[in-house]
């Protein structure tokens, strides 16, 4: 079964240094890290001290508040060292890997032969659980919820996203098999961006296909268009990656999160595909950072991705790193040339819509300073292909009217989904920090 | 940015300002800090330069009507460049006023919130001088503008925030204010000899019936009016930017003609007045209006079904303004400060209406 949907609003951004499809070979990292803030919700509590051995798939974090959710390792190694920050916040946990791989078994199963509670026993054994977000807020998924359905969007079209059809073709089998697993435990379903991706025969979940621009891909924004969150409902989203870790986990009884990730960006040098685990320090990307200083390196993409800087790790969930430079230079009367032919806007206020094909040496520069809102709502809606209004929805945040936000949709959105609107935003407000900030407040609200 | 200026430094109370002129020479280093990485390169900047340079054409023609219409007045044969400097020279004092006193108190209230200041009174300033007769005393003007944009601006939080067009209602101010320097037929020419009638078509139209006016003058703009409101010509070429770069609505524009014609071919078929309903859209302020003030994103209705809503609402109150009262034929400036008052009710009905029909859909 198999219905399709074409978003007409969105935008793609015309970023330049697309990865090319090919698998760059770069030195294994020594170290990775186990960071809990890659897990929103979770309230961490260290179950290991330094010099501990792990496997991969043991144990490192647990949640205090729901002691069943486990954050495991991704490699067999030593615990290396436990970072801390200000007032002792856990920031993470570093893991000095082992030259031969030891894996924890959690036993070969055909999901299609277990219960839901056998399902959920070894996610939250594994540590996978923690690989499947809830929303409404996009926090850890509660296993006593009930929710109305599991999404799964096989394809991004962020900026210069990885393309899934290349890094998970080989996954296939897997996905299928992480598919039928989470039906056991609600309906899920699957999301193509054409009826001839290598994911649109899933068996045991609805497939739809969603063709458009950028946000089309967000799990978010399909979630909306099949059947919308409303008040006191939840959803689980998988992303597809965690999908083919968790098919991995029943058919072969391990913890694999070894992924390809897309070394993207204007300032990469021959941006390519790396294959390597989540918490790999930023550093091992270091072949693609040229000879260029004043470079940011994020950890997902250009538009919600995090600085991860250079001493960082890459997030849990991300599959691509993008490097940018910063944009801290001035512009002599910028605002008044009238070509500036180098400048992106998706509105004609320059002249970007004369050469659609052109791809952008984009950097981090606001290209402007914080205003106001001044722009109308339709303004923003117009590359958001939701049911709701972004702007009402920012300003009900601002004001922290919990009546409001609920109305206007906040139970629908994480600020992933308002990102284009912060990129298109003239008045250069942090829309997804406001989003963000609003969930804050009705997660405390609502406790 | 120099050590003085910065909090705690002797020149601190100069920090809007400096900021302001280094921001207008140069595109400010900022990066972005968190969310997303990479920014549209639009901000309020080029949206306001782009805004102003729409209004140039009407402006500039406004200038030249004002030497043609004193040409006429005075028995002189019009001459294109005599006139146009003519114009100049009247309505540059005008811009200065409006600018000094406008930009004096945004930088000053810019400075006592804190912030950066905002561009939007440039694109303000340079409207009022368009929509009041070129007689105006400028001693009134600067009261004016000072009322706008403290009271009609600063007090709400600055641009973004003020419910109503700071530019009308400057006009507003000066019409309830000194109403016989603002109307009559004595205002609209410069330097007209005693008992020289320079009514405006609109007048002459209310008076005399539409007869007395000319569709094509009008339409070009070689009558008597505020500044630059005569010509429908180049209010359409300035309305043709603003619809290309997606600066204002076409929504708006669009919804307050049909809003016009509406009312006014209403009134033509009930046999209430002589005048075609297409004449509205050429006479008084309702052209420049409706692409200038009316578009403006923060006083305008915010939904899309909203603008159409607004924009119709406005042209509709115009005509009836015109219509129906004798003693000032102008609606547009009413028209649009309705206008603006009922924009947040009209997208409030229809965010609730969006709700609930949301609320249905599935349940």
């Amino acid at each position: 079964m198999s219905n399709s949907i074409d978003l007409k609003k969105g935008l793609n951004i015309p970023i330049s240094g697309a990865a090319d499809l090919r698998v760059k070979d770069i030195a294994k990292a020594g170290t990775v890290a186990i960071q809990p803030s890659d897990f929103k919700g979770l309230n961490p509590r260290l179950l290991v001290k330094e010099g501990d051995k792990v496997l991969a798939g043991s144990p490192v974090l647990a949640d205090k508040k729901n002691t069943d959710i486990l954050i495991t390792s991704p490699v067999s190694g030593t615990v290396e060292q436990v970072v801390r920050g200000d007032k002792r916040k856990l920031l993470a946990v570093l893991v000095k890997a082992d030259a031969a791989q030891e894996y924890v078994d959690f036993g070969k199963n055909d999901p299609a032969k277990l219960s839901a509670e056998q399902v959920k026993e070894v996610l939250l054994k594994s540590g996978l659980w923690a690989g499947l977000i809830q929303r409404p807020y996009g926090i850890l998924a509660d296993p006593a919820a009930a929710p109305k359905g599991i999404f799964i969007s096989a394809f991004s079209t962020a900026p210069l996203a990885a393309d899934t059809e290349f890094t998970l073709a080989s996954e296939a089998a897997a996905m299928q098999a992480g598919v039928t697993a989470l039906a056991k435990l609600a309906p899920v379903h699957v999301s193509v961006n054409s009826s001839k991706s290598a994911f649109a025969g899933m068996k045991d979940a609805t497939v739809h296909v969603f063709t458009g621009k950028h946000p089309a891909g967000n799990v978010g924004v399909q979630i909306s268009h099949i059947s919308h969150i409303r008040k006191e409902e939840t959803v689980w989203t998988v992303s597809a990656v965690v999908l083919a870790a968790i098919g991995k986990l029943f058919t072969q009884g391990k913890l694999e999160l070894s992924r390809r990730v897309a070394v993207t960006g204007p300032a990469a040098v021959e941006p390519a595909y790396v294959e390597v685990l989540p918490g790999t320090p930023m550093k091992s990307f270091e072949p693609f950072y040229g000879s260029a200083s004043g470079l940011r390196v994020i950890s997902g993409d250009v538009l919600t991705g995090r600085n991860a800087g250079a001493e960082g790790y890459l997030g849990f969930f991300d599959t691509q790193v993008s490097i940018v430079r910063e944009g801290n230079t001035h512009e002599l009367l910028g605002w008044a040339r009238p070509l500036r032919l180098n400048q992106f806007s998706s509105t004609r206020s320059y002249f970007s819509w004369l050469c659609p094909k052109k791809q952008y040496d984009m950097d981090t520069n606001l290209h402007g300073g914080p205003r106001a809102f001044l722009m109308s709502d339709s303004y923003y809606a117009d590359v958001l292909p939701m049911d709701i209004y972004p702007l009402y929805l920012t300003k009900a945040c601002l004001a922290g009217d919990i009546e409001k936000m609920e109305k206007f949709g906040i139970y629908e959105v994480l600020p992933e989904d308002l990102a284009l609107c912060e990129f298109v935003d003239p008045s250069k407000n942090y829309i997804q920090d406001i989003i963000a900030k609003g969930i804050d407040l009705m997660l405390k609200e609502m406790a | 940015m120099n050590k003085i200026f910065e909090k705690g430094g002797k020149l601190y109370w100069l920090h809007s300002t400096v900021d302001a002129f280094e921001t207008f020479l140069n595109v400010p280093d900022t990066v972005s800090l968190k969310g997303t990485h990479v920014k549209d390169s639009i901000d309020l900047k080029r949206i306001v330069i782009i805004a102003l340079i729409s209004t140039i054409p009407a402006a500039l023609f406004g200038m030249w009507n004002v030497g043609y219409q004193h040409s006429i007045a005075i028995g002189a044969d019009p001459a294109f460049w005599s006139d146009f400097f003519y114009g100049l020279l009247k309505v540059l004092p005008l811009y200065i006023v409006s600018y000094v006193v406008g930009l004096g108190i945004e930088f000053a209230s810019a400075q006592i919130r804190g912030e950066e200041v905002n561009e939007g009174y440039l694109m303000t300033g340079f409207l009022i001088p368009l929509i009041v007769p070129v007689t105006t005393p400028l001693w009134m003007l600067a009261i004016a503008v000072a009322f706008a944009v403290i009271f009609g601006k600063e007090v709400f939080g600055g641009t973004g925030m003020n419910i109503w067009n700071p530019a009308l209602l400057t006009r507003a101010f000066l019409f309830f204010s000194y109403p016989s320097a603002m109307s009559g037929d004595k205002v609209w020419v410069a330097g007209a000899p005693d008992g020289f009638s320079g009514a405006t078509p609109l007048a002459q139209a209310a008076a005399n019936g539409a007869d007395s006016v000319s569709f094509m003058d009008m339409f070009l703009g070689t009558v008597s009016g505020s500044v630059g409101e005569t010509s429908a010509l180049a209010i359409l070429l300035g309305a043709i930017i603003l619809i290309w770069t997606n600066v204002a609505s076409w929504k708006i524009m669009l919804s307050s003609v049909l809003g016009a014609l509406c009312v006014g071919g209403l009134a033509q078929l009930g046999g209430l007045t002589d005048i075609p309903c297409y004449y509205h859209l050429v006479m008084g302020g309702f052209a420049f209006g409706a692409v200038f003030m009316a578009t403006d994103p923060v006083t305008a209705a915010q939904t899309e079904c909203g603008k159409w809503i607004y924009g119709f609402l406005i042209g509709a109150i115009c005509v009836i303004v015109r219509l129906f009262n004798p003693g000032y034929a102008e609606g547009m400036m009413l028209a649009i400060l309705l206008g603006n008052t009922f924009a947040p009710l009209i997208d409030h009905c229809v965010v609730s209406a969006h709700i609930s029909r949301k609320a249905k859909k599935i349940a």
